[in-house]
């Protein structure tokens, strides 16, 4: 007997991977047709961020997400470069108040951090601790990982009956009522003419927005935040913001290619926050909005030390070979 | 207060837009006691449905304004307008013309020939104007029976830049309902407005975006409550020298 999972997203590959090392024989079920396919885990910005996060996150989100970093690092490359938090010089008080809410930064030496950001910012934050990951290739390893473990992973394929654990995002709507899709639209640049180490925020009033270097010249920018189920193309606007955000944060990004573009709907409960539901049997991990890479690795844990203490599951335990 | 024939005891209305989370949100507008809330459309239309964001504000109970916020044209905010109509079942509409993308000014060509076009159809219009007593007077005349001026630009809670000019506004036009709309950041700038004898305030930024939404708008629902008591209890005039506060006649002599 085996737990059976619907979903192999970030979420869904979390708790296969817990539970198998908690001695379960799992299988992972996922309609797309393969990894590459995935929505909202393909096009996540990779941040293990959880001290920015807090400006306008719940405590809980630090509390859950510290763990991340070295979760992930037993996995897959995580960068640990933190990061750089900076604000055009008419917004500069968006970073007071950024200050202000957030924890575990200090003024940035930014010509020192970012010498190619060199005298274009007079004020910046720097959160030394955070890191970042490429969340494809964080995905794939983590596959790989769990396979390793004896997970059996389908693609293409839905769940034959009721699932015990459910890590569908957006899709179980169906069934977590007051479940939501918070659209995000990001897109990938290639530049050669930019070098940056490590996630920079720009801090606007309207639209704040981050850059992910994720090596070889390639850039993520993210994110939009729009209160919408539409898994339409990005719009112009979206856009026009993104990437008019990357160029006033170095102008070298004009010559950039736009290399890809992308929308992922975040799951999300009206606190945003990440909740473990139990209907009828199943075991929901679902809510974990714009923080899914950074919340998946606590949630999963949460899930096996539950399911360890659920008799009918005795009997899904694997013996663990070397 | 009426609007539009519709009787509204708080004279606090919010914005919906910026909170950390719609859970927020809710105890902010329930701390508020207001009575009526603004929703952007555009930006939650981008290629679908808000629906479960919209279902989150319609079940706070209050009355909803759709908002025009973002649009650039009279095409845009006239489309806009007619979108939230249908979405909303509601007459009224806040029109929004934006005449400046980094200040958000409004373009008051633009609303007053916007408004016209709405109030022919039917709409309740609820303008987001400057202090300008001629466009003002366009706006009348176009078929608004509320004004909102603006305090300071959206968002930049700088409070009332131009007192002297939203007093002569309230002179000017003593019988239509009036709304200080924007640039309030905070309570003190609040209770001003209500003390210049606007009928109401509205705000978003300053309690979305406070480091405790609910308190701040608790304290906001204060503010205007303290204003409008004052300017109905006639506050004494400013002067330039002292006026003993005590009898001075009969005093002891030691």
């Amino acid at each position: 007997m085996s737990i059976t999972i619907a979903g192999a997203g970030v979420a869904g590959l979390s708790c296969a991977c817990e539970l198998a090392r908690a001695g379960f024989a799992v299988e992972v079920f996922e309609t797309a047709p393969s990894l590459d396919e995935n929505g909202c885990s393909r096009f996540a910005g990779g941040m293990l961020a959880p001290w920015c996060e807090t400006e306008s996150a719940e405590p809980e989100v630090l509390e859950l997400g510290a763990m991340a970093m070295d979760w992930w690092a037993g996995l897959t490359q995580v960068t640990k470069a933190g990061t750089l938090v900076v604000a055009p010089a008419r917004d500069s008080a968006e970073v007071s108040r950024f200050a202000s809410r957030t924890s575990a930064h200090r003024e940035a030496d930014i010509d020192a951090l970012e010498p190619a950001l060199k005298g274009r910012f007079a004020k910046g934050l720097f959160f030394a601790q955070e890191a970042h990951l490429d969340p494809r290739r964080a995905l794939s390893d983590l596959a790989d990982a769990c396979r390793d473990l004896g997970v059996v992973i389908h693609f293409g394929a839905a769940a034959p009956g009721p699932v015990d654990v459910d890590c569908r995002g957006i899709a179980a709507m169906d069934t977590l009522g007051d479940l939501r899709a918070v659209r995000g639209e990001m897109l990938m640049l290639r530049s050669r003419d930019v070098m940056l180490t490590r996630t920079v925020r720009m801090l606007h009033p309207r639209f704040p927005v981050y850059v992910v270097p994720r090596g070889d010249g390639v850039f993520m920018v993210g994110a939009t935040m729009i209160e919408s189920a539409g898994w339409g193309p990005i719009t112009l606007r979206s856009m026009m913001e993104l990437l008019g955000a990357a160029y006033a944060l170095h102008p070298g990004f004009a010559e950039a290619e736009i290399i890809e573009t992308g929308v992922g709907l975040r799951p999300a409960f009206p606190d945003n926050l990440p909740r473990m539901t139990e209907i009828d049997g199943t075991f929901y991990i679902n809510g974990l909005y714009r923080h899914g890479y950074l919340l998946a690795p606590a949630m999963a844990q949460r899930l096996a030390r539950r399911l360890l203490k659920e008799k009918r599951f005795d009997n899904h335990r694997q013996r663990r070979t070397a | 207060m009426q609007l539009y024939g519709t009787e509204i005891t708080s004279p606090l209305l919010l914005g919906t837009a910026q909170y950390p989370s719609p859970a927020i949100l809710g105890d902010a507008i329930r701390a508020s006691g207001t009575e009526v809330i603004t929703v952007s459309l555009r930006r939650e239309t981008a290629a679908g449905d808000g629906g479960a964001f919209w279902q989150i504000l319609k079940d706070l109970g209050c009355h909803i304004l759709p908002n025009t916020a973002g649009c650039h044209s009279v095409q845009e905010a006239v489309t806009t307008a007619r979108m939230a109509r249908d979405l909303f079942k509601t007459n009224w509409i806040k029109l929004e013309v934006i005449g400046n993308p980094d200040t958000l000014h409004p373009d008051v060509f633009g609303l007053v020939e916007a408004a016209g076009i709405l109030t022919g159809e039917g709409f309740e219009v609820f303008p987001y104007t400057t202090d300008d007593l001629s466009v003002a007077e366009q706006l009348i005349k176009a078929g608004c029976r509320v004004l909102m001026p603006w305090g300071a630009p959206i968002g930049s809670g700088q409070g009332l830049r131009t007192p002297d000019a939203l007093r002569s506004m309230r002179a000017h036009f003593p019988g239509t309902t009036l709304i200080v709309d924007a640039g309030i950041g905070k309570p003190s700038h609040a209770a001003q407005a209500m003390e210049l004898g606007f009928d109401a305030v509205l705000l978003n930024t300053a309690v979305a975006k406070a480091g405790n939404p609910a308190l701040m708008a608790a304290a906001m629902a204060r503010a205007v409550a303290a204003g409008r008591d004052a300017f109905r209890a006639q506050p004494i005039e400013p002067r330039d020298m002292a006026a003993p506060s005590t009898p001075v006649m009969g005093m002891a002599s030691l």
